[in-house]
């Protein structure tokens, strides 16, 4: 390994120092460090770690100079974090490339991270705090023949863990700004898509003739018009059993994705109508149901919350069959009438509702006969049709929440939140059916904020979750003293109090503290941590109770 | 090992070699909010300072920073001359979010998105609020990590500090 690494540095420095003669070049880059120690506590169930003490850094580089840039990543897992998976051992460089840029070609050698339209057949991208990294290894060009026309095409192989997925990926995409490329003004703005890609892998199944490569395709469509904006993307996904010995563990259907979105807004207000409906959609890398493989991205159509109790039971997308509807509406009150008051006062609505697809129809060979079948939200069969709509399909999830933010005068602002929510915990964990049944959670949130003299913030933030299902009823308290611009302190607690379990109604104890100057941030921290489902960006990993210390450091140059 | 130690030293200097240089930005293509792409390298100010801050829709800490120098960006402006420029880094999870969310916050930046974090990988930012200030040559001369509560003052000093005016 040591070897490797030193190869792969000698020769980054060796394309630096060619390109960077006249020195005028430039480095940049970013670290970042987890610590974390783990002490035994029975009662939360945190297990100690046999390290005591583990580590998870990255360092990253880029060097730049006019079009040139090339760049590496260096990972260190000594050893990962407990909520990672353990497959991230060791230390390594599993992140450089290469790009330039000459008269409109963009050509990328080594690895990159791209994206075909909204993501539904093809995205791949990283998130350190999720663990996720399915960089793509291979060359890519980018072209832009004329103006408005965006060419792209790339070949690679996927990155999971330290290794790489067997599958060889290729990937085409064509966008056209039709008013740039046809040079004519429009208050009207036209813009379309065709994004394709495809997999190879080899077919080694002894029983089944698998298909070796194995195409996804999706077109989209975005008319912008003044204040509307309409956007959607259409997707397709060719059959892609899973390789399995057994005829019930390969699924030949094909699948497809829709999603819809259109947007109106003006000066102070803003609403946004969603849909999508995704039917057996998971695109993967290799022949293999495990998750880092996946290497398409459905957006989860709810609400992303960062209050605690309100991302307690956070919505992932079911890929094999969902259908979604999202609002969203943002309005300002002016300032000066009689509820925007002094400062003006601004309200967020959110609703979304995601459910199974419905019954559909599946043609009975064996009597010659269409049927009707039952509520299903796994598209299992090739020859079953899901209904289009789903009003009754089996509810996933469901998010009724409104905020309310107001500044009440020079020093006090204050947020208040009340939501309901429907979490369907079988489906969303993938428990067995009826094993927990949905968990119905009430939630109220009040955030104040008091400037007590220039630089000097304290703020409490009283968190509420009533529920009877799932682990009952919560309480969430927090203060934090912020001192700008350099300090910031904060103790919160979590109270399980209405668990059924009596010995579980604990509380769940938080202190932290940091520091902040320029470009480094430290931070340092203590308590304990439950365990659940922790949600960024469409990507949910179950994180397992912890505690202990922990020292997060984060610099960029 | 001995070579490791011989090449990590050599991207030291090299390193310290060019930080003792100007930062500029990176030549990375952004999404504009109609749909558009544009070079993050063609923003101009007509030499004035510009600020370019990374933000999101789910990111508390990054609304509260640009909604709480919107209720000063016109003073900014008026003495400073100073733009300020936010990229949005939500996915297309949220991403249909970011022009209602603007326009009713009332905001008068220019905002950009950044949906596969392009920019924000090339800039070095890995959690966001992450802010920069840019001189007249379009140099980076200044960043911040992070928000808490007047940090707002700290910038802006940093802005009159560069400004022409």
């Amino acid at each position: 390994m040591i070897k490797k690494i030193s190869l792969t540095l000698t020769a980054f420095c060796i394309t630096i120092i060619c390109f960077a003669q006249d020195n005028s070049g430039e480095f940049h880059g970013d670290f970042d460090l987890n610590m974390q120690s783990y002490q035994e506590d029975e009662l939360i169930g945190a297990k100690a770690a046999d390290e005591i003490i583990l580590n998870n850094a990255y360092l990253n580089i880029n060097y730049t100079k006019g079009n040139f840039a090339a760049g590496l990543r260096y990972e260190s897992y000594l050893n990962a974090l407990l909520d990672f998976d353990d497959d991230y051992k060791g230390n390594g460089i599993p992140f450089r490339y290469a790009t330039y840029k000459i008269d409109g070609l963009e050509v990328t050698a080594g690895n990159y991270y791209e994206q075909i339209g909204s993501g539904l057949i093809f995205r791949s991208y990283e998130n350190k705090g999720l663990g996720q990294d399915n960089a793509m290894d291979g060359v890519r060009l980018k072209y832009s023949p004329l103006k408005g026309v965006y060419l792209k095409t790339f070949i690679g192989k996927n990155r999971t863990y330290f290794t790489y997925a067997d599958g060889i990926i290729r990937g085409a995409d064509a966008e056209v700004n039709i008013n740039e490329a046809l040079n004519f003004e429009s208050k009207t703005k036209i813009i379309v898509g065709q994004g394709f890609v495809s997999r190879f892998q080899a077919d080694i199944n002894p029983k089944f003739k698998l298909p070796q490569n194995v195409a996804a395709y999706s077109s989209r469509l975005n008319i912008i018009n003044g204040g509307w904006n309409y956007s959607g993307e259409y997707a397709i996904k060719l059959n892609d059993p899973i390789g399995s010995l057994t005829a019930e563990g390969n699924n030949y259907a094909n699948g497809n994705a829709l999603m819809s979105s259109l947007t109106y807004s003006q000066r102070g207000f803003g609403i946004i109508a969603e849909m999508h409906r995704v039917d057996h959609m998971e695109f993967r890398s290799e022949r293999a149901k495990e998750k880092q493989y996946i290497i398409n991205y459905i957006p989860t159509l709810t609400k992303q919350h960062t209050y605690t109790l309100l991302a307690l039971y956070p919505c992932a997308t079911q890929p094999e069959g969902e259908f979604g509807t999202q609002v969203d509406v943002f309005y300002k009150i002016k300032k000066g009438s009689l509820l925007g008051g002094k400062y003006g006062t601004k309200i967020t609505f959110n609703f979304s509702n995601i459910r199974g697809l419905e019954k559909g129809i599946k043609y009975d060979i064996d009597n010659n006969e269409v049927v009707e079948i039952s509520n299903s939200f796994k598209n299992d069969y090739n020859d079953f049709t899901p209904k289009f709509f789903s009003k009754n399909g089996e509810l996933f999830f469901r998010d009724i929440n409104l905020e309310v933010y107001k500044k009440i005068n020079k020093k006090i602002k204050a947020t208040g939140i009340l939501a309901k929510q429907s979490y369907n915990k079988d489906v969303l964990e993938g428990k067995t059916p009826g094993t927990y049944g949905t968990v119905e959670s009430t939630i109220a949130i009040a955030d104040i904020s008091y400037k007590i003299k220039k630089g000097h913030t304290i703020r409490i933030e009283l968190q509420e979750l009533l529920a009877d299902g799932g682990e009952g009823s919560w309480s969430m308290g927090l203060v934090e003293y912020t001192i700008s611009p350099h300090w910031f302190f904060a103790v919160q607690d979590m109270y399980n109090w209405g668990n059924h379990d009596v010995e579980k109604q604990l509380h769940y104890v938080n202190i932290n503290c940091g520091f902040l100057s320029g470009s480094n941030r430290f931070a340092i921290g203590y308590g304990k941590k439950r365990a659940g489902i922790f949600c960024v960006g469409g990507v949910c990993k179950e994180v397992p109770s912890s505690n202990g210390f922990s020292l997060t450091i984060s610099s960029s140059f | 090992m001995k070579n490791l130690f011989l090449t990590i030293t050599a991207i030291a200097i090299f390193s310290t070699l060019s930080i003792a240089q100007s930062r500029t930005l990176p030549s990375v293509d952004v999404k504009t909010l109609e749909g558009g792409n544009i070079n993050i390298t063609t923003l101009e100010n007509d030499g004035n300072p510009i600020v370019i801050s990374f933000w999101a829709t789910w990111c508390k800490p990054c609304k509260k920073e640009l909604n709480n120098i919107a209720e000063l960006y016109e003073d900014w402006q008026d003495e400073t001359g100073v733009k300020l420029v936010a990229i949005s880094i939500d996915d297309t999870r949220s991403m249909a979010k970011v022009a209602p969310y603007v326009n009713a916050s009332d905001w008068d930046y220019e905002v950009y998105l950044d949906p596969n974090g392009d920019l924000k990988r090339a800039m070095g930012v890995s959690t966001v609020p992450h802010t920069f200030l840019l001189n007249s040559k379009k140099e980076i001369v200044w960043q911040h990590k992070g928000y808490i509560d007047g940090d707002e003052d700290e910038l802006y000093e940093q802005i009159e500090k560069i400004a022409k005016k």
